[in-house]
């Protein structure tokens, strides 16, 4: 892999941009893979990364139905913080914070993460007890974070409504400076182009249509372009975890649900860090390119259609509207929809199946652009011992089972 | 945003109207105490999810207060039928 | 100043109403009927705006929704509106325009300079760059973001109001061009409720520029004469100046009328805006299409238009952006341009055809009117700064690849191209018809539909005018039919129009250099964002391959025009060097918006104090008018203390609760949710429902229960009373009062239809006045005389009925402060004046009005839990040591119990509902807190639980806590730790969660 830096891009702008290397392959699939990874989303195509890197397994194929990158990864708003409430999802999260805070230099890819704070705010006297109790959580847990006064938070966010005449008035908030931003095309991009030069193929536009099993072990998946052998079967699809799970006879506790974003025409800078509410409902940041990118609420009915409904959007403009009045003149420039995998403690699964060599890694809810790396991390590594990493325990299928719910509704604000 | 036909009382109405109650003909087990935690879970956690069509429970919240069923395509949204609670579906099967 | 470039033919201009505006500070005249770019465009101004990567100097380059440059900010202060394209902002007197982008001025961009360094930044350069060092990132960052955005967000809340509006109608049509228009009488004539709405200030479309005559007239008389037929149906809704910008599931549509923005300071008060949500059984889109600019080097210089706009500028607006044209064509239509130009009087250079020998009638036309065609060529390069000075023509290969021939330039300062016409098929793609590419009219159609809907003219890619109106008018007949009106037979005769026999085109994307793209000038695709012919070629290289990667490194089509100049030239270009065709290359997903749209609009009135209704009980004014702070509950607001002169939240509370305490206090407790519960079978279902049983709840009698989710988890709590046989009053949570109703009917409905119960909200038809503390039963006893109140005969969980102040009453002996307490209700119009009646008699005793913080102090004295304050949805009966609640032999298992008996709901080491002592007794623990068993471990540190509630207790004058710590209730007596972000800690002693009147002496008096 030739290395990027400030002095091969002048070295190919002198030869007019004509000898930039392929980001990835494009190659034929072999016959078989040590590891096959389904899905060449941000989370798969990490996963496949930390198996070469980390484990040296490097006979591995990502197999996208699309282009890779191009579900939720695409989709999202492209928050990241580690705040979470309970320490499993905070250590976990917060192993994702720590490696977003070297992923460019790790993937020689700048994947533009913004460390520019996060505010979660607070508008009636439980929400000002619950982040309280979670900022205090998470001090003792090693990570960042501290309750702030609305006179900070106008500081942090000048256009912001403090008044205390509002509807929901803010009386605080959570602030997570560590927190932020990335850019999350190059997220997909870069893991792809580490993993590649890894020798990890990329194989875009097959689908996997079955998974082949024998004696109760994987031995490899049908896909749209034949079959592929591997020893291990590791599923990735969020927003299809469900279908892809019946291929192997096995059913989960998600539900997929529309999730809806959208971005304003871009406008000068005017909101330098993130701000999200969960009594209005909304969450807003700004881009570098200057888009005002807000993200809905999860519409409530079951929906594979990459889009919601409209009243959810309006709901939103107008939380957006209450929080900073000053952009009700701004425009609405594209909205779309994501589907998400959401589990009934909105905390995911990451988990070996009763299928032997069959692993799955989804249900994240609104939250899985931010556990991108920690995620691919541990499931690399769950994979590669086929036994959960120390991180992974908790987030088993068995946890419905016995009840160990690791609920984070409600406690951690939004949960995106 | 969906349009809705409320077969209590008999008119399409707007989404707004209504809130989402999940899948529907899930029976509530008669013996609780008698079925395994993995059971239990089953019951309580464990959704069908289809792509395509899915038979959910929609209450018509700010009209008539009852709950029925719909059978509804999740990835083309298009509601094929909407019965009553306690009554079959017309349609069934998992494509569109 | 002189407008140089206004005609005398006016177009659609009235000359004689001169309009002053300023631009970028500077004075100027237009008339009226201009919009903001034509007037510019009148006088002279060449630099609109700068390019976003490149700061490059950029003048008006289009005519409607796709103009990618002449992006303005209109107007100031609180009312100044970024973003608007200077093509679609109509002037009025006094109107302020400005350019986005340009420092210190859009003239002198001292950005510009980064221009010549444009090499240095293609597609994705961030991602290869600004790494290292590490800690420097946030430094880039900060300096890439002083370039980002367009126009700037008022500082100041929105003046200005906007209305939503909800119709159904049977055929919604979307365009009022040729195809629209007849579509929307067909429609009408049938007696179908039409809707026809266009983004345009006036019904017309591209007629509003066409010189052709239609029944004889002017193409601008005949869509007058129709405009007004149309305005003759009273089933018709005309809406100009409104965009459908978004189709979304079942039909629904949503659509931006621009009421006053067109109106500057003249506009009346009222909605700036409309959002009107519309239902529609049939849908007619005919929303035109967009012509395609010629992809050549340099060819965003100020002075390079499209032919259309050139055009429209002429005809309609009567102002000729320049002096010597050059027309760069693939297509015949075009040439219509080089016709109106010469009929300006001002010189057509010359034609420049890649096609070789074209004849068509226009060709013809042109050639006979003396203008220089040069065929087989390519306008390869235009030359210019800031203003073209040349445009380089070339002979070209007929496949359109490559430079055969020198290179000759022609001295013009205007050049107008077309590379064909692309059918806006956005709003037929934001349903997910998935778009196909037709090579016989080099453009996408619309899909296969996906709702009810079927699109006309030129957006389905019929070009022809004449075609599109019989489209059109069949497509209104057919939509009108098919939403129960007429039988689908046009009725209108085809209006009389010559066709134009045009020769086919060439599909030319872009034009060939003599230099390889990577080497030549930048050939531009998407001008806003900067995105080059070399830059789609670099991703393809890179091995992007994907059209959704393509448009993501590069950001084509990420821009306010959304693509719809560059879009498919992008594609093409991108198809080329996949080699591969348009059609298996795909397109991207067109989403809502069509155009930007307005937050404030989407947001509609439902902002403010109407974001969410505020809920009011019936002594809320005596609240407010007692100086009440108020806390939000819900939607309720609940007096939160009341505060007397001089007071702190502390005093205040300390005094309320001493009042109760000592000798009486009262509580409005109307918030509660009410169930009126009846029938045969209610006792059975709610002792369904309840951890504990009601089966022998006799009448007058109330009982205090707990409500489980499924998963065996407290969801919301209350007191239950039998009024009669089969009839019950059920109390909820505040906060809860809805989601349980919905509960009772989802279990009622779904699951035991057999059982014959009813549920009625009654929380609004009562209200509550609870009497507590010591003195209460003399309060009571002064303002009731028919119920016997001696302990004997109405006793602690009774209720009675009977009269207070000559009101009728329902008296519940309950208590949520440990004292002697009678809940008073009585229909909720009676609430104020028993209040005030309850408050005189009281007045001997001091009655003291408290609010929901020392209830909450109460309460937690006495170790009762709230229900989302003390639980959060991990809670079970057992974990708030509450086993007494749950009734283990129930015969029906009721909801929540099977996973009571999960193997992590009986695990050792839960958290527990405990007492805190602070061994500091004025030392009050946050609420929040975490408790740790050693207080200098290290962090990690173990968390044992947190703290629920807490607050300094007047009555027992230390602190007191609740909280929930693992194995709590069997570690009685140990000492924890609430670290404190300051570094210091709190130690605290477990203790019982009762801290006040254990027995229950008091409340049971």
């Amino acid at each position: 892999m030739k290395r990027y830096s400030g002095f091969s891009l002048l070295k190919n702008a002198l030869s007019y941009h004509e000898n930039w290397q392929k980001v990835w392959r494009n190659p034929t699939p072999k016959k078989d893979y040590d590891v096959i990874i389904v899905g060449g989303g941000g989370h798969g195509l990490a996963t496949a990364y930390y198996l070469a890197k980390i484990h040296g397994i490097t006979n591995v194929a990502v197999v996208e139905k699309g282009y890779l990158g191009g579900g939720n990864t695409a989709r999202n708003t492209t928050i990241i913080r580690s705040n979470y409430l309970w320490d499993e999802a905070a250590q976990l999260y917060e192993l994702s914070l720590k490696l977003w805070e070297g992923l460019s230099q790790e993937l020689n890819y700048n994947v533009m993460f913004s460390q520019r704070g996060v505010l979660n705010l607070g508008h009636n006297l439980q929400d000002m007890r619950d982040i309280e109790r979670r900022v205090n959580a998470n001090r003792l847990n090693g990570i960042d974070g501290e309750v702030v006064t609305p006179q900070r938070i106008k500081e942090i966010a000048p256009l912001i409504n403090i008044s205390p005449d509002s509807r929901y008035p803010i009386l605080g908030a959570s602030w997570q400076p560590r927190g932020g931003t990335a850019r999350h095309d190059a997220v997909a991009w870069g893991y792809a182009r580490g993993a590649d030069a890894l020798g990890v193929d990329m194989i875009q536009q097959t689908e996997v249509t079955g998974i082949r099993r024998k004696d109760g072990a994987v031995v490899g998946v049908e896909t749209s372009n034949g079959f592929i052998g591997a020893r291990k079967v590791a599923c990735v699809t969020a927003g299809n975890s469900g279908v892809v799970a019946a291929m192997a006879g096995l059913r989960l506790p998600v539900e997929s649900r529309p999730l809806q974003a959208l971005v304003s025409e871009p406008i000068k800078p005017c909101l330098d860090t993130v701000v999200m509410s969960n009594a209005v409902h909304g969450y807003i940041s700004q881009s570098d390119k200057g888009d005002l990118v807000i993200g809905a609420g999860v519409d409530s009915y079951n929906g594979y259609g990459q889009r919601g409904s409209f009243h959810v959007v309006e709901h939103t403009v107008q939380a957006i509207c209450e929080l900073f009045p000053a952009f009700s003149r701004v425009s609405m420039n594209r909205q779309w929809g994501g589907i998400v995998d959401t589990c009934p403690d909105a905390c995911p699964i990451i988990s070996k199946t009763s299928v032997d060599g069959l692993y799955f890694n989804c249900g994240w809810g609104t939250g899985g652009f931010k556990a991108t790396p920690g995620s691919g991390y541990v499931f690399a590594d769950t994979v590669a011992n086929d036994r959960p990493h120390p991180l992974a325990e908790a987030f088993n299928l068995d946890r419905f089972n016995t009840g160990a719910l690791i609920d984070e509704h409600g406690a951690a604000g939004v949960a995106h | 945003m969906l349009l809705i036909y409320c077969p209590n009382c008999l008119e399409y109405r707007e989404e707004e109207e209504f809130s989402y109650g999940g899948e529907a003909h899930i029976a509530r087990p008669l013996n609780p105490e008698t079925l395994s935690d993995a059971q239990w879970a089953d019951y309580l956690f464990f959704r069908t999810n289809p792509r395509g069509i899915h038979h959910e429970m929609w209450y018509h919240a700010t009209g008539c207060r009852r709950y029925f069923n719909a059978t509804r395509n999740t990835v083309t949204y298009e509601i094929l039928e909407t019965y009553q609670v306690g009554t079959q579906p017309q349609i069934t099967g998992t494509e569109a | 100043m002189r407008q140089l470039n206004r005609l005398l033919a006016a177009g659609r201009t009235d000359q004689n109403k001169v309009l002053n505006f300023t631009f970028n500070g500077k004075d100027y005249q237009g008339v009226a009927g201009d919009t903001l770019a034509s007037a510019l465009l009148a006088n002279g101004i060449d630099v609109v705006g700068r390019s976003f990567k490149y700061a490059r100097p950029r003048g008006i380059f289009g005519h409607g929704p796709e103009e990618p440059n002449a992006i303005m900010q209109i107007g100031s202060g609180a009312s100044t509106i970024p973003n608007l394209k200077a093509t679609q902002v109509e002037l009025y007197e006094g109107l302020e325009a400005a350019s986005v982008n340009g420092w210190p001025s859009v003239n002198f961009d001292i950005m510009g300079l980064i221009g010549a360094f444009g090499r240095l930044m293609p597609p994705g350069f961030y991602y290869k760059t600004f790494m290292y060092p590490k800690k420097l990132w946030m430094t880039y960052e900060h300096f890439i973001r002083k370039a980002a955005g367009l126009g700037s967000s008022p500082v100041e809340s929105d003046p200005d109001s906007y209305e939503k509006l909800n119709q159904h109608c049977d055929v919604l049509v979307v365009g009022a061009g040729p195809a629209g228009l007849v579509a929307a009488r067909e429609a009408a004539r049938t007696g179908a409720r039409v809707i026809i709405a266009d983004e345009q200030s006036e019904f017309g479309g591209s007629l509003l520029a066409s010189t052709q005559l239609i029944d004889g007239l002017s193409a601008t008389q005949w869509v007058a004469d129709i405009t007004k037929e149309l305005g003759a149906f009273s089933n018709v809704q005309r809406l100009p100046r409104s965009t459908v910008f978004g189709y979304y599931d079942h039909n629904f549509l949503a659509i931006l009328e621009r009421r006053t923005d067109h109106l500057g300071i003249s506009a009346p008060s009222g909605p700036r805006q409309c959002m009107h949500r519309v239902r529609a059984a049939q849908v007619v889109l005919a929303t035109g299409a967009f012509e395609r600019p010629l992809v050549f080097a340099h060819n965003d210089i100020p002075g390079v238009m499209l032919a259309s706009s050139v055009s429209t500028y002429v005809n309609r607006y009567g102002v000729a952006p320049g002096n010597r044209l050059v027309l760069a064509v693939t297509n015949d239509n075009a040439y219509q341009t080089a016709i109106d130009w010469y009929h300006t009087g001002r010189t057509v250079v010359a034609v420049v055809d890649s096609r070789t020998a074209p004849n068509g009638v226009l060709v013809e036309q042109v050639r006979a009117l003396g203008i220089q065609i040069l065929e087989g060529h390519g306008l390869i390069e235009a030359v210019g700064s800031k203003r073209v000075r040349k445009a380089l023509v070339a002979p070209i290969n007929e496949a359109g690849s490559e430079v055969t021939g020198s290179v000759q330039s022609l001295v013009c300062d205007l050049i107008a191209s077309s590379g064909g016409w692309s059918a806006a098929i956005h709003l037929s793609s934001h349903t997910g018809a998935k778009p196909v590419w037709d090579a016989s009219v080099v453009s996408f159609r619309p899909g296969e539909s996906k709702q009810q809907e079927r699109s006309a003219g030129a957006c389905k890619g019929t070009f022809g005018v004449l075609d599109g109106l019989i489209e059109g008018a069949n497509a209104g007949a057919e939509a009108a039919k098919l939403a129960g009106f007429g039988e689908g037979q046009v009725q209108f005769p085809t209006p009389l129009i010559d066709q134009i026999i045009e020769q086919p085109q060439q599909a030319l994307f872009l034009v060939p250099h003599s230099k390889t793209t990577s080497r030549a000038p930048s050939q531009f695709v998407d001008f806003q964002l900067d995105v080059s012919a070399a830059g789609i070629e670099l991703a393809v290289l890179e091995g992007f391959e994907s059209v959704e990667h393509v448009k993501r490194y590069t950001a084509l089509g990420f821009g306010t025009d959304q693509g719809k100049l560059g879009n498919i030239n992008g594609m093409a270009i991108l198809a080329k060097a996949l080699g591969q065709g348009i059609a298996e290359t795909g397109t991207t997903i067109f989403r809502p918006s069509y155009t930007p749209t307005t937050f404030g609009a989407i947001a509609g009135r439902d902002i403010n104090h109407l974001f969410d209704p505020e809920r009011y009980t019936a002594m809320h004014r005596w609240h407010v008018d007692s100086g009440a702070e108020f806390e939000n509950v819900g939607q309720w607001k609940r007096p939160w203390y009341f505060p007397q002169v001089n007071e702190t939240m502390q005093q205040a509370v300390d005094r309320e609760g001493l009042a109760v305490r000592n000798s009486v206090g009262i509580l409005d407790a109307t918030t509660l949710g009410k169930i009126d519960i009846q029938g045969p079978d209610a006792a059975e279902f709610i002792t369904r429902m309840y951890t504990n049983s009601y089966l022998k709840l006799a009448p007058g009698k109330c009982r205090y229960g707990v409500m489980l989710k499924e998963d065996g988890m407290i969801f919301d709590d209350g007191v239950c009373a039998c009024l009669s046989e089969n009839h019950y009053l059920m109390f909820t949570t505040t906060g809860g009062a809805a989601g349980v109703l919905s509960w009772l009917e989802l279990w009622q409905q779904t699951e035991w239809p057999e059982l014959q119960v009813y549920f009625t909200s009654v929380t609004d038809h009562w209200a509550t006045a609870t009497v507590t503390g010591p003195n209460a039963r003399k309060v009571i006893a002064k303002v009731c005389q028919d119920i016997d109140l001696a302990s004997e005969s109405f006793g602690f969980m009774d209720w009675r009925e009977g009269t207070v102040s000559g009101v009728a009453a329902r008296v519940f002996r309950i208590s949520f402060t440990g004292e002697l307490s009678y809940e008073v209700n009585v229909p909720a119009h009676y609430g104020r004046y028993i209040w005030e009646q309850l408050i005189e008699a009281g007045a001997e005793f001091n009655i003291t009005p408290y609010g929901t913080e020392t209830m909450h102090v109460l309460r937690a004295e006495k170790g009762f839990i709230i229900v989302g304050q003390d639980t959060d949805g991990s809670m079970t009966p057992a974990d708030m040591n509450m086993d007494w609640v749950v009734g283990k032999n129930k015969a029906f298992s009721f909801i929540g119990k099977r996973s009571l008996e999960r193997s992590d709901s009986v695990r050792e080491n839960r958290k527990q509902l405990v007492g805190l002592k602070t061994l500091d007794p004025s030392a009050v623990l946050p609420e929040g807190a975490q408790v740790v068993n050693d207080p200098n471990q290290p962090i990690p540190m173990s968390m044992q639980g947190h703290v629920t509630s807490s607050y300094y207790s007047a009555s027992l004058g230390h602190s007191i806590a609740l909280a929930v710590i693992k194995g709590g209730l069997s570690r009685m007596g140990d000492t924890i730790h609430c670290p404190a972000a300051d570094g210091s800690s709190i130690a605290a002693e477990i203790v019982s969660s009762v801290f006040y009147d254990p027995t229950g002496a008091r409340q049971n008096d």
